[in-house]
């Protein structure tokens, strides 16, 4: 076996993942930790400062309420999340959001990040929940408080989290290897927050050249999360609830300034609407087809079938609203004052978090006053915290849960000791950026009073780790074993390398799991089949191999992938109707089936026998 | 070391790095650093350095999500970004410039037209960031649902909740 030295590190509290949930939770439980003399160590694979989804910067904070403007209530927050998702929520973890988002949201301020004010010092609203900022630095400034929180001595970059250590029915810490040293590492804690993010790269992206990595969704986060909470034995919901974002076609700039901000339309090659167009379409899906705003996967739906008739391009008619805005100035030099702002505006939006599109936009001489630019479908992601739903199923806030959906701590997985925030948990949509660092808070909490609660030290079995050591490292091994066998390494009939078996996993979801190939449709007999393949690809891990600690990572990434993969899958499956016909249709089951379907599709692996369990639960309102 | 004979020093690697690049003649290895400040930032783990011959190159540029955190680190001002080969047509640059509490950003377009834009990116001092705010901290209830900036930080009399 290969060389690697092992270090162990006992802590309380472990928190997987740094990204905006994972520093909700680090600067929480720092606070309550030091109260009850507990210690808290973080662990990301990037460093914290630009890792995850905000790495690049955001143009807007997408979850404020205004509870002390008195904007809106937390209930209109439910009722919303609620209406997106056709009915299947969690309102009480949405609820418990949002009373708690507009706190994370004036630290943010306080911290440093320039949020947009109107002359009164309000904060200017992109749409009703949303409000805009100079965020170029989000994620530097929220970083810095939670290292603030912790101190760099408990904090470990660079250290790729893979395996869940379990006692029993209880967690016992995590194992992982640092992506620069041969060194595995073993951290024992009483409980652990996971914060992993969610995933991309599962299905086959609709660039596959040098623009493979320019997904909506950043490259960097591989499904570290579902594979986490699988692995441990817990209870995952709405696995199948992907979501797939439309945006600026191949850059994927935001489009929620265009359509929320300067209130722009978006037209089909005909010069139709589809929104107009399509309303009749709205009708088949029940009472969520006459909701407003229209919910995303629905909008999405009318674009797609306009695409599917054959009437691409679908274009965002800037040229129109830039023209509107500006004739409902007084003359003309106010006009131009006006639209050097919008400009400015417009492309900040691009430059704070998807410089591809500005580049773009600038190679194809875009002059948006000038003329449209087309808006697509991209493919699907992984992403709880956004209009997305996948996640981990966990306890309900004491005092507003539902007994069923209250089993323990607050954010606690169905094991004990699991927490999650962000992408990590399930059923609870649209916490976004600051929603997903609320819930961290909420997290972060929680597990500190589990901790204190709880405080015995969970038995970290060495053998077990032994074993896992062997199998995380494997790749290394097969590889020096093989490498010279055949004149280039990179083709070896003895092991298959992470980027092949990427493209293998990406080909099988694009082609039975409804892709972008498969214009987002699927029935029983693809999926039946695309789980045929996917148990090879499954057995052909064990030969994954790594030329060195980057491609071990890059092993681990596709692994954690095909779990989710394979979740998603059985999801889509076991669910026979189709409920977000604009992020995957079943074409043999095409319809919205509230009487059989108006639930959660929840599932689990058995540690002990690998088998997976498809289970239904009830949908429970919070207000009767 | 002047441009011709540090390229001829190079791997074939060095030279096909894209999206985000490395000038050849600006990079110096980061050597005054304990690591290059490239490989250091970026979230995919995508650069590295060629010790051979002092120079970082982006190892998987299929990768890049042209986030520009490398190109933003670099010490030098030795990376760029060239847009995706396989859509995006050549010729246009995007080019920031990051201070301590604004970015300035050069982009510059295929026709040769060149828009400039400032924007600032923070309101406080860099490493300033305390945990609570500034709001103090609330209840010291560990099992009320209270977070420890709160009500406070949310500019309420308590944190709402429902009355079952
Ligand atoms: C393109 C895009 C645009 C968005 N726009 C907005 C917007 O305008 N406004 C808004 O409010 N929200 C927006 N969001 C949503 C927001 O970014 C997410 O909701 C939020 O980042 C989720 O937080 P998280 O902590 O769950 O995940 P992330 O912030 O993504 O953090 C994940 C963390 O886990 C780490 N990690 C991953 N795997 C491992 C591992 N195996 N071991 C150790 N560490 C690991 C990562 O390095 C990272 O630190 C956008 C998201 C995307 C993708
Ligand atoms: S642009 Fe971002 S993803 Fe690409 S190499 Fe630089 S830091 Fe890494
Ligand atoms: S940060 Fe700049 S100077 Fe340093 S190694 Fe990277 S490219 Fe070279």
């Amino acid at each position: 076996m290969v060389d690697f030295e092992t270090v162990e590190v006992t802590t309380d509290l472990l928190i997987v993942g740094g990204g905006m949930s994972a520093c909700g939770a680090a600067v929480e439980a720092a606070y309550w930790a030091k109260k009850n003399g507990l210690k808290v160590t973080l662990v990301d694979k990037a460093v914290m400062e630009r890792s995850g989804a905000v790495a690049m910067g955001l143009s807007a904070i997408n979850q404020y309420i205004g509870l002390r403007d008195g904007q809106n209530t937390v209930w209109d927050y439910v009722d919303y999340v609620r209406k997106d998702l056709m009915g299947i929520t969690r309102e009480d973890l949405v609820f418990n959001v949002a009373r708690h988002v507009d706190s994370s949201v004036h630290l943010f301020e306080k911290w440093g990040l320039p949020i947009w004010k109107d002359k009164k010092g309000a904060y200017i609203h992109e749409g009703r929940w949303q409000l805009m900022i100079n965020g170029e630095s989000y994620k530097v400034i929220v970083a810095e408080a939670a290292r603030n929180a912790l101190g760099m001595e408990n904090i470990y970059e660079r250290v790729f989290i893979v395996e869940p250590l379990m006692d029993g029915d209880r967690v016992a810490g995590a194992v992982g290897f640092s992506v620069r040293e041969n060194k595995f590492y073993v951290f024992k804690a009483k409980a652990v927050v996971v914060a992993m993010g969610g995933a991309v790269h599962i299905f086959r992206p609709r660039s596959i050249g040098e623009g493979l990595g320019r997904a909506w969704y950043p490259p960097w986060n591989s499904g570290s999360s579902a594979y986490f909470t699988l692995r441990a034995g817990a209870e995952m919901t709405c696995q199948e609830v992907r979501f797939i974002p439309v945006r600026f076609k191949d850059g994927y700039g935001p489009v929620g300034a265009w359509f929320l901000l300067f209130k722009s339309r978006a037209t089909n090659a005909m010069g139709g609407d589809y929104v107009v167009e399509h309303k009749d379409e709205l009708q088949k899906w029940g009472e969520y087809g006459s909701v407003k705003p229209i919910p995303t996967n629905l909008r999405n739906r009318l674009v797609m079938l306009d695409v599917m008739q054959g009437k691409g391009p679908i274009s965002m008619r800037t040229e129109e609203a830039i023209r509107r805005i500006a004739s409902a100035e007084s003359d003309g030099r106010a006009a131009q004052k006006k639209w050097k702002a919008l400009e400015s505006e417009a492309w900040e939006d691009f430059l704070d978090m998807t410089i591809s599109q500005a580049i773009l936009w600038a190679a194809t001489n875009v002059q948006p006053e000038e003329k449209s630019s087309e808006i697509a479908a991209a493919e699907p992601y992984f992403i709880g915290s956004h209009s997305g739903a996948s996640g981990a199923w966990v306890s309900g806030p004491e005092d507003v849960a539902p007994p069923e959906y209250r089993w323990g701590y607050v954010n606690m997985a169905t094991v004990k000791g699991i927490f999650c925030a962000g992408d990590a948990s399930g059923a609870s949509s649209h916490k976004f950026s600051s929603g997903s660092h609320a819930e961290g808070r909420i997290a972060g909490k929680s597990a500190v009073r589990y901790i204190v609660e709880n405080p015995q030290q969970p038995k970290v079995d060495m053998a077990q780790v032994a074993k896992l050591k062997e199998t995380i490292l494997r790749p290394l091994d097969l590889y020096r074993q093989h490498k010279n066998e055949t004149s280039d390494p990179e083709i070896n009939p003895n092991y298959i390398k992470p980027k092949m078996f990427m493209f293998r996993l990406q080909k099988i979801m694009d082609e039975y799991a409804g892709g972008v190939s498969a214009q987002f449709t699927t029935n029983e007999s693809l999926l039946k089949k695309g789980l045929e393949l996917l148990a090879y690809l499954k057995e052909d891990s064990a030969n994954l191999a790594a030329k060195d600690l980057h491609e071990l990572l890059r092993c681990w990434e596709n692994v954690q992938r095909m779990w989710q993969a394979e979740a998603h899958v059985r999801a889509v499956l076991f669910r026979e109707e189709t409920r977000w016909p604009g992020y995957y249709f079943r074409a043999d089951k095409p319809a919205l089936d509230e009487q059989n379907w108006k639930c959660f599709v929840n599932c689990r692996v058995d540690p002990n026998t690998g088998e997976w369990e498809m289970m239904k639960r009830d949908i429970i309102p919070l207000r009767l | 070391m002047n441009r011709l004979s540090a390229a001829k020093t190079l791997t074939h690697k060095v030279k096909k790095a894209m999206p985000s690049y490395v000038i050849v003649e600006k990079c110096d290895g980061c050597k005054g650093l304990d690591k290059t400040a490239c490989r250091h930032i970026c979230p995919n783990d995508l650069m590295v350095l060629d010790k051979s011959c002092m120079k970082a190159y982006n190892s998987e540029p299929e990768m890049c999500w042209e986030c520009y955190n490398c190109v933003k680190m670099c010490p030098k001002r030795a990376i760029e970004v060239r847009g995706y080969a396989d859509f995006v047509p050549m010729g246009a640059v995007v080019t920031p410039m990051r201070n301590a509490d604004s970015i300035l950003w050069t982009v510059k377009f295929r026709n040769g037209h060149v828009k400039r834009f400032k924007f600032p990116t923070r309101t406080t001092a860099e490493g300033s960031a305390v945990p609570d705010g500034g709001f103090g901290t609330g209840s010291d209830d560990l099992t009320s649902a209270t977070l420890f900036t709160e009500p406070a930080s949310l500019g309420l009399a308590e944190v709402e909740t429902v009355k079952r």
